[in-house]
């Protein structure tokens, strides 16, 4: 950061000492000593998000290819799916899976479970975002394969694919920011994610205000900055 | 089976919940998301400055983080509020700023000729503006909107995180009551999605009725 003159360094250095010495609102020193266990959530919280993405990818793929069947049964039920995950709360689906997985006698760690509702909800999305893509590819384009004798899958494979997925490459960029800020939700099954650390720092010490400030900063960095690269993609991929 | 009978009022107790929250959140999305829309068009950096710092803060920050904070954090400022005005205020703005970015995009869409045909008619940037514009950008926000609302519908089981006995609150209490997880949250589900698709419905005969009004 940069600023432009030096009677702006004496008004931050001003607020800074209000908003410390009033009361201590704000702890800068706290705050610092934070940082390294924060740092060390925040890995958790990405590596769900990214775990969660390759999963929602692969769903979101299958419903869509799901959709496109000729079956009227296989059709209605990626359907049905789809509308059903996507309008649902992601706390409820993560809640579900966490009571109800155990029962059916499938043991899984809440990160695991976390990374499975993440995964779930997000490729109804996805689904959407497949079809768009596939759709933009010309049908000329499988009456050409049809005509070179590809098989179906084969067609779908090495030219449809390959044609849909550049232009989604920003429309995906977006889901996997979106689910970047719905990992604070898998805190409710005791995933120590940023909000949950944050949590229980705050439990610990009875201050919430630098550790949520802090969280909260952190995820505005990291969205601000994926937001730009996302928009340079747009235009390197974009329609 | 007859327990699920025997639930359902206390559901019932928190789907009243859920829906004064969306409406209300609602209520203070819509303004929000047309003033700091139309704000972040203009020329003048007094007026864009703010609403796309609103923008990108509520857009860019978790939105249960954010209602973490306004519960926990605001108290130490002095600003007190209980977990339904909490729930309300926050899911409104963020959700105000992700309808600020639809307003932006469809006030966008509308063609240039329609600005300059306004212009050659001799209207004010005002009524150019609320007669020319807005109505037609209007159209185009109508489905994002109804995705929107859609959003704000599943955010609102986040407020059971503060507390408040919405219900995803109501489903949790039941679970630890009767712990039958699988019966209570697939009917919680189910009312979710029954409530999503009033809101999808209500949205399309909305936009049938404004494209037919449009002729």
């Amino acid at each position: 950061m940069h600023f432009r003159s030096s009677s702006e360094i004496g008004t931050l250095c001003f607020l800074r000492e209000r908003l410390t010495v009033n009361e201590n609102i704000f702890d800068w020193a706290f705050a610092l000593s934070l940082l390294p266990k924060l740092l060390d959530a925040l890995i958790i919280t990405v590596t769900a998000t990214v775990m969660g993405m390759a999963l929602a990818m692969l769903l979101g793929l299958l419903w869509a290819v799901l959709k496109k069947s000729k079956q009227p049964v296989m059709y209605w039920m990626a359907t049905t799916i789809v509308e059903f995950f996507r309008s649902t709360p992601l706390l409820v689906q993560v809640y579900f899976l966490f009571y109800v997985l155990p029962d059916a006698g499938l043991r899984l760690t809440p990160f695991q479970t976390g990374v499975l509702a993440l995964g779930i909800h997000y490729s109804a999305y996805l689904a959407e975002v497949y079809r768009a893509g596939i759709e933009s590819v010309p049908k000329a384009q499988w009456e050409a394969a049809e005509a070179l004798n590809f098989s179906k899958g084969h067609t779908f494979k090495a030219i449809i694919l390959p044609q849909a997925l550049p232009p989604i490459i920003p429309a995906l960029g977006n889901y996997l920011i979106a689910m970047f800020k719905d990992t604070p939700m898998l805190s409710a099954i005791t995933v120590l994610e940023l909000l949950q650390t944050a949590k229980i720092i705050g439990a610990e010490t009875f201050r919430y205000t630098e550790p949520l400030t802090l969280v909260g900063i952190l995820f505005l960095i990291l969205s601000l900055i994926s937001a730009r690269m996302i928009r340079f993609m747009e235009k390197r991929y974009g329609y | 089976m007859t327990e699920i009978f025997s639930w359902l009022p206390i559901l019932l107790s928190g789907v009243k919940t859920t829906v004064l929250l969306t409406v209300g959140a609602a209520l203070i999305a819509c303004p929000m998301a047309l003033i700091f829309g139309l704000a972040r068009l203009s020329s003048h950096p007094s007026l864009y400055l703010p609403s796309a710092c609103y923008i990108e803060i509520f857009r860019g920050t978790s939105a249960l983080v954010q209602l973490f904070w306004f519960y926990y954090v605001l108290p130490h400022f002095g600003w007190k509020l209980d977990a339904f005005s909490a729930g309300v205020l926050v899911l409104g703005l963020n959700i105000g700023a992700y309808g600020a970015e639809v307003v932006r995009g469809a006030v966008q869409a509308v063609p240039r000729e329609q600005y300059e045909a306004a212009q050659a008619l001799s209207f004010s940037r005002q009524q150019t503006m609320t007669r020319i514009i807005l109505p037609q950008a209007f159209v185009a926000m109508l489905p994002p909107a109804g995705n929107l609302m859609i959003e704000l519908l599943k955010s609102t089981a986040l407020v059971s995180m503060i507390t408040l006995s919405e219900l995803t609150f109501k489903g949790q209490i039941l679970r630890a009551s009767t712990l039958k997880s699988t019966e209570i949250f697939t009917i919680t589900l189910l009312i979710y999605f029954l409530l999503s698709l009033c809101i999808s419905g209500a949205v399309r005969k909305l936009e049938r009725y404004v494209s037919y009004a449009k002729g």
